[in-house]
């Protein structure tokens, strides 16, 4: 363990500035394969923090913040640009449309939304029959992706193209302590990162991954982390916090995450058994300063981290999560605390980070 | 110089000890105690594969990887509830037909029993069905927590020819392995015995360990299923006809110049042999054979009833060809013709 | 020597070369590459890897051509009194296997023997429940040599081969039908690129691949990516024409266009690239939509190492994955032209505008 003298002075707040940020972040329409919006943003925060930054083949963002001091572990967080959303495949004319899935969206959540659609936001509408229309088999049917479609209005003269990208239209809004927002997952991880590249201790060398097509199966963390060559792997994600009561009063077993419990660490998802080392540091840095923490459920799921920790000869990882209901819809939820307790985490754990954690693992 | 154990004692030890993906650390020092004292090098990599190095590399030789996987299939716990019950999530592919009344054993200790809902009419006990009992009589003195991992206990059971144990899957490898670590003499071959982590949970030790060694040819020890038990999935690997050569599983397809090699070998040393296709499953012969700039790679299988069940059984002249394959073709130059 | 295309593509689909065991084919095509190339080897993995240097001056960029050369096929799992029980190699639909003719590549005996054979449905009396209506479950079907037990022992083992047998076919309108077009069709493209650049001035190196394992899991392309280090790469595969049973979108018509492919695993400035040069040289091409990533080679091409930007064309195919597949010649010369007129356009520092924006 590193000394504890070092205290951290990184009290991070949700001001205007940084709410500002966040909605905008949020707010763009960056689906797995075009995130050039989020790329754009996280350019503009980031050009003058870091000594080196990069765009790598796949559209990742490389930014490479190194430390002071000798020794310093090589340490790669990632968190990923990319949201779920959808691709127009077809154009049926009058200004409707056929589109396809992209990323894991329950068809069920697409009935009667309103969506963005490409770099300027073309407002659109995932239409669905007047219920008059309706006979009760038929909404005893789920309505499956080839069957919906999305309407831009008529007269409309090619603002949207098939290949065009989109997602849900949600705005981001903050509700007493909480914010409701789209692409929470994993805008917060995005954030987060650009802040801690900002405030990046001295004592290690951070290699930050802003990843493309985590969504589609962790594939820009691949080819990152490739190139890192990183000593220690950190994800920063968004997980399901599904602490909804059960509708027959019993006892809620899978929770997966609680709101208001703090940043959730993985033990074990499906992609990744985290590093135990890693994950005794993380626990120990946040009982040293008081930052309350949740395990996040053994599960399915996956990270970055299981792409990263597979790289060259290995790299052990470990997962850091905002709990969020309702992800993968149009609108997520999270607590303020949990998301500003997650950033505490992460560097306070930086700060107090050398290299004997990577000393043989040992008995757990 | 620690004493000699013999092939049997070192299996009974290591299919006794537990150590599930992501928690080998008992069961690696087990390993490194066995063979330490025998290789040129030896280190554990950053995922925890232990990797040992005997021979070096010359002239008409090759760099060879073998790979042995030392996790079993295990539980981890994912809720403890009001009453001490814990629910928990497979490490690997657990049947769920195998877990009612099962007996666990924790990293920490604790030992426990597998009990599971009721089922209704028809209803097949799926893993949600199921929940450990430690004894514990409320949360509070439940001495296992989210994030605690145990294996299935079972001692080792001698049936005289067949021997039957929990893990035989892949203990049963990685004794062939120390073995043949100890009997062979390289002459101009590099070979590097990794006993490797985390293959149940997806094969995920042998890719960086097969990154780190960078081998020319490599080859995976694993079990294989049989096909002749009643009315049993159709396969032509019998239990008792020799070592299985892997021509493919569901992961890869054995390079047919490998699989070539280990025919001539066993055809050569007149060791009994079994050609095997197994529509199922994967080892680490793949992580193997997609590393880097690519590895021609297969799989000597050693015939196994029961996989991954509490009592997996293998055949104790298999166990002993399979040393004698293996040494056999990690003692010569390596013809890939 | 002016390329004889049909008869190529003839010679290619009458070769075996199930994923794994693609010597039959290699061999053809190293044949045919090797005239046209500077050097010709075999990665790890067994792709072959045509090389052509640019005149560029050093250190030359290179670009990678990946088309598939293996195939689906079938593998003897047992030997039931002569008959031959098997598993897929690759996607099979097991309602297309009753009645097919195939070739059992027999390894057992001391010389190698190809044994004509047949996929046949055992009778429903013989079968479980299971086996006596609807499509017949794989596991059932089996492969009658006509041989007597003793001889098939003979010359058959467990983990044998087989591959289609159906002779190619010329159909009317310049197309071609038999087995395995997906891929040799690509490959034969390749080819057409080939001649065509030599007979033109290129900057670039171009390593073409006829990569091994595609359809066991793009591992041959995989392994490829790593060996050759390319500064992009172009994957040409075989992609769906219209047919009954499936003209929706994503289906294109045979002999009209090349489909280039509009998705994650490819890099847009690349796309527009191509577009670019297809308008150029009036080449017809249609977008290919994969929202969520490509099931071929361009997925495991575009996340080798520290990632190589793809661009994917396609060559319409109707029934794919069975063993009377039908592509037209028309769309192998065009996606071949495509190519060779991209290649030989691009200058030294053409990667400078493959970024992102």
């Amino acid at each position: 363990m590193a000394k504890t003298d070092i205290s951290t002075k990184f009290n991070p707040l949700l001001g205007e500035t940084e709410l500002d940020l966040l909605s905008k972040l949020c707010n763009s329409v960056s689906v797995s394969g075009d995130e050039q919006e989020v790329r754009a943003i996280v350019l503009e925060e980031l050009h003058e923090f870091a000594a080196v930054t990069k765009v790598d083949a796949m559209g990742n963002v490389l930014v490479r913040r190194e430390g002071t001091g000798t020794d310093r572990v090589r340490v790669m967080i990632a968190a990923h640009m990319d949201e779920v959303g959808f691709m127009i495949v077809n154009d049926e004319g009058d200004g409707i449309f056929e589109f396809r899935v992209i990323g894991g969206v329950d068809p069920r959540q697409l009935v009667g939304k309103p969506v963005s659609i490409g770099r300027e936001h073309i407002p659109g509408v995932i239409g669905a029959k007047a219920i008059h229309l309706t006979t009760p088999e038929e909404r005893q049917q789920v309505l499956k992706v080839d069957q919906l479609r999305i309407d831009i209005g008529t007269g409309s003269g090619g603002k949207v193209k098939v290949g065009d990208r989109g997602t849900f239209a949600t705005k981001l809004v903050v509700l007493g302590p909480s914010i409701r927002s789209k692409a929470l997952d994993d805008r917060l991880g995005v954030f987060n990162l650009i802040q801690l590249v900002k405030h990046a201790p001295e004592n290690v060398d951070l290699l930050a991954a802003f990843t493309v097509q985590e969504e589609l199966g962790l594939r820009g963390a691949r080819t990152a982390a490739f190139a890192f060559d990183p000593e220690i792997g950190i994800a920063m994600d968004s997980t399901p916090a599904n602490d909804l009561p059960h509708y027959d009063g019993l006892e809620n077993t899978s929770p997966n995450t609680r709101l208001g419990n703090g940043p959730a660490i993985y033990v074990m998802d499906r992609g990744t058994i985290g590093d135990q080392r890693l994950i005794r540091w993380l626990v120990a840095s946040a009982e040293a300063d008081a930052i309350p923490w949740q395990f996040r459920q053994p599960g399915l799921g996956g990270t970055d981290a299981g792409e990263i920790h597979k790289t060259r000869a290995g790299v052990p990882s470990v997962s850091v999560s905002v709990p969020q209901r309702y992800l993968h819809s149009a609108a997520g939820l999270i607590r303020i605390e949990d998301e500003l307790n997650t950033l505490k985490l992460i560097h306070t754990a930086l700060t107090r980070l050398d290299r004997t954690i990577l000393n043989p693992q040992e008995k757990m | 110089m620690a004493k000699q154990n013999s092939l049997w004692t070192i299996l009974q030890t290591l299919v006794e000890t537990p150590g599930p993906s992501g928690s080998e650390h008992v069961i690696r020092e087990k390993v490194k105690a066995e063979i330490q004292g025998h290789v040129d090098e030896l280190y554990t990599d950053a995922l925890g594969n232990l990797i040992a190095r005997k021979g070096s590399l010359k002239e008409g030789g090759k760099r060879i990887m073998i790979s042995a996987h030392i996790d079993e299939i295990g539980l981890m716990v994912t809720y403890v509830d009001d009453n001490g019950f814990a629910r928990f999530m497979p490490i690997g592919g657990i049947n769920p037909l195998t877990c009612l009344g099962g007996r666990v054993v924790f990293m920490n200790g604790t030992q426990g029993v597998i009990g599971m809902e009721r089922l209704d009419k028809g209803e097949f006990p799926e893993l949600p069905k199921y929940f450990i009992d430690t004894g514990a009589t409320a949360k509070a003195d439940s001495k296992v927590g989210v994030g605690d991992v145990c294996g299935f206990e079972r001692p080792l059971l001698d049936l005289g020819k067949r021997i039957v144990a929990k893990s035989m899957d892949d203990r049963v490898a990685a004794a062939i392995t120390v073995e043949a670590l100890k009997e062979v003499k390289p002459g101009v071959n590099e070979i590097y015995f990794v006993f490797s982590v985390q293959e149940e949970v997806g094969i995920r030790g042998a890719v960086t360990a097969a990154y780190g060694v960078d081998p020319e040819v490599g080859l995976a020890v694993d079990v294989t299923r049989t096909g002749d038990t009643p009315l049993g999935v159709k396969m032509e690997v019998s239990l008792g006809n020799g070592p299985a050569i892997k021509v493919r599983d569901s992961s890869f397809i054995a390079d047919p110049r490998v699989v070539r090699w280990m025919v001539n070998e066993a055809k050569t040393q007149e060791i009994p042999y079994q050609l095997e296709v197994l529509e199922a499953g994967g080892t680490d012969g793949a992580a193997i054979q997609r590393a880097r700039a690519g590895v021609p790679a297969g799989c000597l299988s050693i015939p196994c009833r029961y996989i991954h069940s509490p009592s997996e059984m293998v055949d104790r002249d298999d166990v002993l060809n399979s040393v004698r394959l293996l040494v056999g073709l990690l003692g010569k130059p390596v013809s890939l013709g | 020597m002016k390329l004889d295309l049909k008869q190529h593509l003839k010679d290619m689909i009458s070769a075996a070369g199930p994923s794994g065991y693609e010597d039959p084919i290699r061999e053809i095509i190293r044949a045919a590459w090797q005239p046209l190339a500077d050097e010709v080897r075999v990665n790890n993995l067994g792709s072959l890897v045509a090389i052509r240097r640019g005149e560029g001056a050093e250190p030359r960029p290179s670009v990678m051509i990946a088309a598939h050369m293996d195939a689906i096929g079938l593998m003897v799992t047992g030997i039931d009194e002569g008959f031959l029980r098997f598993t897929q190699i690759g996607g099979v639909d097991p309602r297309i296997l009753p009645g097919q003719m195939v070739t059992v590549h027999g390894t057992n005996a001391d010389v190698p023997r190809e044994l004509p054979g047949m996929v046949v449905m055992p009778p429903a009396g013989l079968l479980p429940k299971d086996g006596k209506s609807g499509p017949l479950p794989q596991k059932y079907l089996l492969v009658d040599t006509g041989l007597l037990p003793d001889e098939v022992k003979q010359f058959v083992r467990v983990g044998d081969v087989i591959s289609f047998a159906t002779e190619p076919m010329e159909l009317a309108g310049d197309c071609v039908s038999g087995h395995t077009l997906d891929n040799r069709a690509s490959v034969a493209a390749v080819t057409v690129a080939l001649e065509m650049l030599s007979r033109r001035k290129h900057l670039w190196d171009v390593m073409a691949v006829a990569t091994s394992q595609e359809e066991v899991g793009g591992i041959g392309a995989m392994v490829d990516a790593v060996a050759i280090k390319p500064d992009f790469a172009i994957v040409i595969d075989v992609t769906f024409a219209k047919a009954p049973g499936g003209a929706g979108i994503g289906n294109f018509e045979l002999g009209k266009v090349t489909p280039v492919t509009w998705g994650s695993c490819n890099h847009p400035a690349l796309h527009s690239a191509m577009l670019a040069t297809a308008e150029e040289y009036e080449i017809s091409i249609a977008k290919d939509f994969a929202p969520t990533g490509s099931g071929t080679d361009a997925w495991d091409i575009q996340v080798a190492e520290a990632g190589v930007p793809v661009v994917e064309l396609g060559i319409p195919l109707r029934y794919m994955h069975t063993p009377v597949e039908v592509v037209s010649l028309k769309d192998v010369r065009r996606a071949g032209r495509l190519m060779a007129e991209f290649i030989a356009g691009l200058s030294l520092d053409f990667m400078k505008t493959v970024i992102w924006e």
